[in-house]
């Protein structure tokens, strides 16, 4: 390969960011184990996973319930928001009028930018008591589901839209002229070459509603326990994290520490299925 | 031109670091670090004695009373703070009463429920009864507010109950009192705690919550001063020696009545007179 002068520079500066980055999550992870050090060095891993709940204070570290919790709350609240995003972006880009195309957009840029403990607090405040109305006690894994997908939303919306608007327009001029329905040109054509970049949007918002801490600690009630329906309370990994540190010590501190260390695993995972599955297609 | 660029920057950051290491302690900075429920009036009281004293800097962290008999035993603090007396195994420190708080059991305004004895909480709290019906209420299912582990409302609330966190089975844990108090008044059916300072200020500004009376005492903040109310707890400042100087100086203003506007400011009982 040849480089100029100028690339070889720029190729060095790149490299170090890279190794700067790695570094620093490399690190991260060490801060992690050496924190949850005291704990782990017992040598009993599976009392993260046996314990039979969640009390630090007398020595039971189960944070299964909390893991599936942040699972379901993501995986729930992806799959509102994702069709409603799409939908969303489709509907700006090909389906609105042009002045209400503007409108629109302004409106999802300004949900984006809301504060997370702003749907928080309006989650606990509006949206719990009617859910209570409906199923106590209101603060519950759906009101955290509900939350997170309209925290969400505007990222995937605003990626989907951003992606469909960077299509060359050659692409609709061809199947124009090959006479496809606008619907046939958005499914067979258009959803197709935006699919990766979709899914790029689809991933960060992954990741916001993993780490999402605030919102999801007033909203989901933080009762440390396996979910049997959507109206029960549960406790995520990130709620459990800023609801207990600033009060823990010593073994429970370091518990807490292992529920980051789990919570950063999960996503390293995610993050490796991710990267198969965008190989494999 | 690289590694001179590098090398500035290096020397730029020296530069600045000494700077501000060098300079900062020109005045003398005393640290407060502890209980959640302490701290802001620790600050209050800190900015009071700042005036008065203006070489000093007071710096109020918070974090738990955990954490300030903690940090009072290893000097990391000049000053612990502590929501609750010291346990027999922290006799090693000091402690300096400087307020009373206390905690008062939540129900929402509308339920009808007005008295519950000290039974029938336990009972609620370990999912025994699940239905107001059972107390005399209205026929709809509790929802039990429990606070987060190793905050020393919590501590308190189940000594007082003499129940271990294991068999307390709740709907919905929170973590400050604010949370509390929005959770209670947003569901008819909730019982929860929280400091009375807090509940008291906030039913007298019109939030949908009633505090219950406990063995027929009111709660309120005129009965935790009398010390008739009993679930209450002192507001301590620890230090691991006999303090002087300075530290000596900040605790004997704190306990003084010049302070006491600013405790009954946040909602807190002064024990000075």
């Amino acid at each position: 390969m040849f480089l100029s002068q100028t690339d070889k520079h720029l190729s060095l500066w790149l490299r170090l960011c890279t190794l700067i980055s790695a570094t620093i999550l490399a690190l991260i992870i060490m801060f992690l184990l050496a924190e949850s050090w005291p704990l782990l060095k017992h040598g009993v891993l599976t009392q993260f996973i046996s314990d039979e709940s969640w009390h630090p204070a007398q020595r039971l570290y189960n944070i299964l319930p909390m893991l599936s919790a942040t699972l379901l709350s993501t995986l729930g609240a992806l799959t509102l928001a994702t069709p409603l995003g799409i939908a969303s972006a489709m509907f700006n880009r090909y389906y609105a009028p042009s002045f209400l195309a503007s409108g629109y957009r302004r409106i999802i840029e300004l949900m984006a930018g809301i504060p997370s403990v702003v749907y928080g607090l309006w989650g606990l405040t509006t949206l719990a008591p009617v859910i209570n109305l409906w199923h106590p006690p209101g603060v519950s894994l759906l009101c955290a589901i509900l939350v997170l997908a309209m925290m969400i939303l505007p990222t995937i919306a605003l990626t989907a839209d951003s992606a469909l608007g960077a299509i060359p327009v050659v692409f609709h001029q061809t199947a124009a002229a090959l006479a496809l329905s606008r619907w046939g040109t958005i499914r067979h054509v258009l959803l197709p070459l935006a699919k990766s970049s979709i899914g790029a949007g689809i991933m960060l918002a992954t990741g916001r509603a993993i780490g999402e801490t605030m919102a999801v600690l007033m909203v989901a009630g933080n009762v440390v326990q396996q979910p049997d329906s959507l109206f029960d309370s549960v406790r995520t990994l990130t709620a459990n994290i800023a609801l207990e540190m600033a009060y823990a010590m010593g073994d429970h501190r370091a518990a807490l520490f292992v529920s980051g260390l789990a919570l950063m695993l999960m996503i390293i995972l995610l993050a490796g299925l991710a990267e198969i599955n965008k190989r494999s297609s | 031109m690289k590694k001179s660029a590098f090398i500035i920057l290096f020397v730029l950051s020296a530069a600045v670091w000494a700077y501000f290491t060098l300079t900062a302690p020109a005045r003398q900075k005393l640290v407060l670090t502890g209980s959640s429920t302490v701290a802001p009036l620790a600050a209050e009281i800190g900015r009071l004695f700042e005036s008065q004293y203006p070489g000093v800097r007071i710096d109020v962290q918070t974090g738990g009373s955990s954490r300030g008999v903690k940090d009072a035993r290893m000097e990391l603090a000049d000053i612990g703070m502590a929501s609750r007396t010291l346990k027999a195994t922290e006799s090693d420190l000091l402690s300096f009463t400087i307020a009373l708080d206390g905690i008062s059991i939540i129900l929402n305004r509308d339920n009808p429920i007005t008295a519950l004895n000290k039974q029938q909480i336990i009972d609620i709290y370990t999912g025994k009864i699940v239905n107001w019906q059972a107390v005399g209420g209205s026929k709809a299912p509790i929802t039990v507010v429990n606070k987060a582990e190793g905050h020393s409302t919590l501590e308190l609330f189940l000594h007082y109950l003499g129940l271990k966190n294991t068999q307390v089975k709740p709907q919905v844990v929170i973590g400050d009192n604010q949370q509390g108090i929005k959770t209670v008044a947003g569901n008819i059916n909730a019982i929860g705690y929280v400091s009375i300072g807090a509940a008291e200020y906030e039913a007298m500004h019109g939030t949908a919550i009633k505090l219950l009376p406990l063995n027929g005492i009111p709660a309120s903040v005129k009965n935790v001063q009398n010390q008739s109310f009993p679930l209450s707890r002192p507001l301590n400042l620890i230090t691991k020696k006999q303090p002087t100087g300075i530290i000596k100086a900040f605790i004997d203003f704190a306990r003084s009545p010049e302070v006491n506007p600013i405790i009954e400011a946040q909602y807190f009982v002064p024990v000075a007179n």
